[in-house]
């Protein structure tokens, strides 16, 4: 059984500041880290992997070529194989044409199911995962929180909603999105860091997929970035900085003319 | 001469579960009205999109909620959700209807649709979009461009994205972003029934069990006043309750209470938390990073209390109060209760 893990290396955002005066992201010294989601996503394919005869699992990931050292990373988990997408061809591409060159990726490499995390925290879209199931046409099951039973034909998943679960049967071939929490990834097993030294990352170019130049890049994206900025200030701010009882006294008193505060 | 014939309207994804429609398709039918306003050289009408299985009588409070038009496709391959058959019912009323833009709220059930149906459609989609206006100055040229601003690498960053190319122009909508105009019984508007052609019928994708998730206290969504726990209110979590209580609110958190394990991840507020916006919030040691200020600006009024005077939280604020929670709180409840009195 092959089982496809797609994953992003992203910047750590809980770590991103804004350059204040010229609204951009201060990126030099945030660190990269796997997208937690994804990662989600790879521990439940590695523990298919220890529970399932014959299963192998491929980690594919789209980014420039520094990704690999967080692809080589997984190798240090216990994933057999990396392949990461990488071309000057695929810069500028949005969520459309990612997921047009991830399955074209995909169709070459051929699978069972493919999991994907269900967003990434620098984009938090959630829609390269459908998309790519679109393009493959196969179907889904994104916010899965729970693999319960996996089967030559079938697997069971549970699925997160706002109020309910749903305990739910998908067909193979299908792809599923996984949410970080769902599991606690394992750490990297010593033996396996030093077996990843000598493992390549396979890389995929334009020239290795079957896939027309205006579908991947800038070109094949539908969507533009018009601007970016950082947040206005936009409320009427009255700051006080007085003694603790003549705050709370104010307060009290604010909302007591506001009528928020009703006998 | 429009630049995109044929194409016309906002319309919106109209979400229902076992026949009650979420109040996310409302808000976005109450802001899609203001849009179509800021147009009206353009002529465009609103129209709401209504799939399911016996629902055709909720058409007419689609359009008491706004809708001037609402496109009904009732099917029992409809019933319950299926990405499957409701990606193909959607992708038929598009190709078929031609809207000039599409929106869905941000749910789980919309970001499982919309993708989707985007990619079927190659159109461009944009998520979790926060504010959405059109470029007027396009407008002469008969063009309706839609400036879809959202939050960003957690909420750090915004961005406008537009789509100059393709239509229908699609964007996602978290819940509670926009605010729900009343319903009004007396409108009228047109009702479409639509017929979809399911080639494939046979589900591939079946839910065996539906699971009520337990929830411990109350929808912080839904509640009206909001007092928030950050970091520097960690030490006093029972006074932010107290104070919460005596106003007849409820406490929530930040993500760093939240990650700290002192709140529940159902109450945290942010971008990776909920979206609030309550007629009060008053925020108590939060320092304001952008991503927890993303989930609760919308607030009608916002007082914050913190130590440090050059919080970010102060500069969205409406009241500020440069002072440490611990003893401001315990206070504030006093004169709660004494004013609740007066």
């Amino acid at each position: 059984m092959k089982i496809i893990v797609l994953v992003k290396q992203v910047p750590d955002s809980t770590e991103i500041r804004v350059d204040k005066v010229t609204g951009t992201l201060i990126r030099a010294g945030v660190p990269s880290i796997i997208n937690p989601d994804d990662l989600a996503g790879v521990e439940e394919a590695l523990k298919i992997k220890e529970t399932t005869p014959d299963v192998k699992v491929t980690v594919v990931s789209m980014g420039p070529p520094q990704a690999k050292d967080m692809l080589k990373e997984l190798y240090a988990r216990g994933v057999d194989e990396c392949v990461l997408i990488s071309d000057r061809a695929f810069a500028g591409a949005d969520t459309c044409a990612t997921s047009s060159t991830l399955a074209a990726a995909i169709e070459k490499i051929g699978y069972d199911f493919i999991i994907a995390g269900r967003q990434a925290i620098d984009g938090d879209t959630a829609q390269v995962g459908p998309q790519t199931a679109e393009r493959l046409n196969i179907p889904q099951v994104t916010y899965v929180d729970q693999f319960i039973k996996v089967t030559e034909d079938k697997l069971t998943v549970r699925k997160s909603l706002e109020e309910t679960e749903e305990i739910i049967e998908v067909k193979l071939p299908c792809l599923l999105t996984t949410l970080s929490g769902m599991n606690t990834p394992r750490y990297m097993n010593c033996n396996d860091i030093v077996d990843s030294f000598s493992k390549e990352v396979k890389v995929m170019t334009f020239a290795d997929l079957d896939i027309p130049k205006e579908k991947v890049g800038l070109a094949g994206s539908p969507t533009k970035v018009h601007k970016t900025f950082t947040k206005d200030v936009t409320a009427e701010t009255e700051t006080y900085d007085l003694p603790a009882e003549e705050a709370a006294k104010l307060i009290a008193k604010t909302l007591k003319e506001k009528q928020i505060i009703t006998k | 001469m429009a630049k995109f014939e044929g194409y016309k309207d906002i319309y919106v994804f109209v979400e229902q579960r076992n026949g009650v429609i979420a109040n996310v398709g409302y808000e976005l039918i109450s802001e899609a009205r203001k849009l179509v306003a800021s147009i009206p050289s353009m002529g465009f009408q609103v129209v709401g999109v209504l799939l399911g299985h016996n629902i055709k009588d909720q058409a007419k409070d689609v359009i008491a909620h706004g809708a001037d038009k609402v496109i009904v496709c009732d099917h029992e391959l409809l019933e319950g959700y299926s990405t499957q058959f409701y990606a193909d019912a959607l992708t038929q009323i598009i190709e078929e209807f031609k809207p000039d833009s599409f929106l869905t709220g941000a749910t789980v059930l919309g970001r499982d649709l919309a993708p989707r149906v985007a990619a079927r459609l190659d159109a461009g989609l944009t998520a979790d979009a926060t504010k959405i206006e059109i470029d007027l100055t396009k407008v002469e040229d008969g063009e309706a461009l839609l400036l879809v601003t959202r939050p960003t690498f957690g909420g750090n960053l915004f961005g406008t994205i537009v789509c100059p190319n393709t239509r229908p122009q699609m964007a996602t909508i978290r819940p509670n972003v926009f605010g729900m105009d009343p319903a009004d019984e007396s409108r009228t508007g047109e009702i479409v029934e639509f017929a979809p052609k399911f080639e494939d019928t046979d589900a591939k994708v079946v839910v065996k069990e539906e699971i009520k998730k337990v929830v411990e206290g109350i929808d912080i969504t839904k509640c009206d006043i909001l007092v928030g726990a950050g970091r520097g209110a960690e030490g006093c979590l029972d006074m932010v309750k107290a104070v919460a209580e005596e106003l007849g609110g409820a406490m929530c958190a930040s993500r760093a209470v939240v990650e700290d394990g002192f709140a529940d991840k159902d109450v945290q507020v942010g971008q990776t938390g909920k979206t609030v916006r309550p007629s009060l919030y008053i925020a108590c040691g939060i320092s304001g990073a952008c991503q927890h200020v993303a989930g609760m600006d919308k607030s009608d009024m916002i007082i914050a209390i913190n130590r440090d005077p050059q919080a970010d939280i102060f500069s969205i604020a409406n009241m500020g109060f440069v002072g440490d929670v611990n003893e401001i709180l315990p206070l504030l409840k006093e004169e709660i209760i004494a004013a609740k009195k007066a």
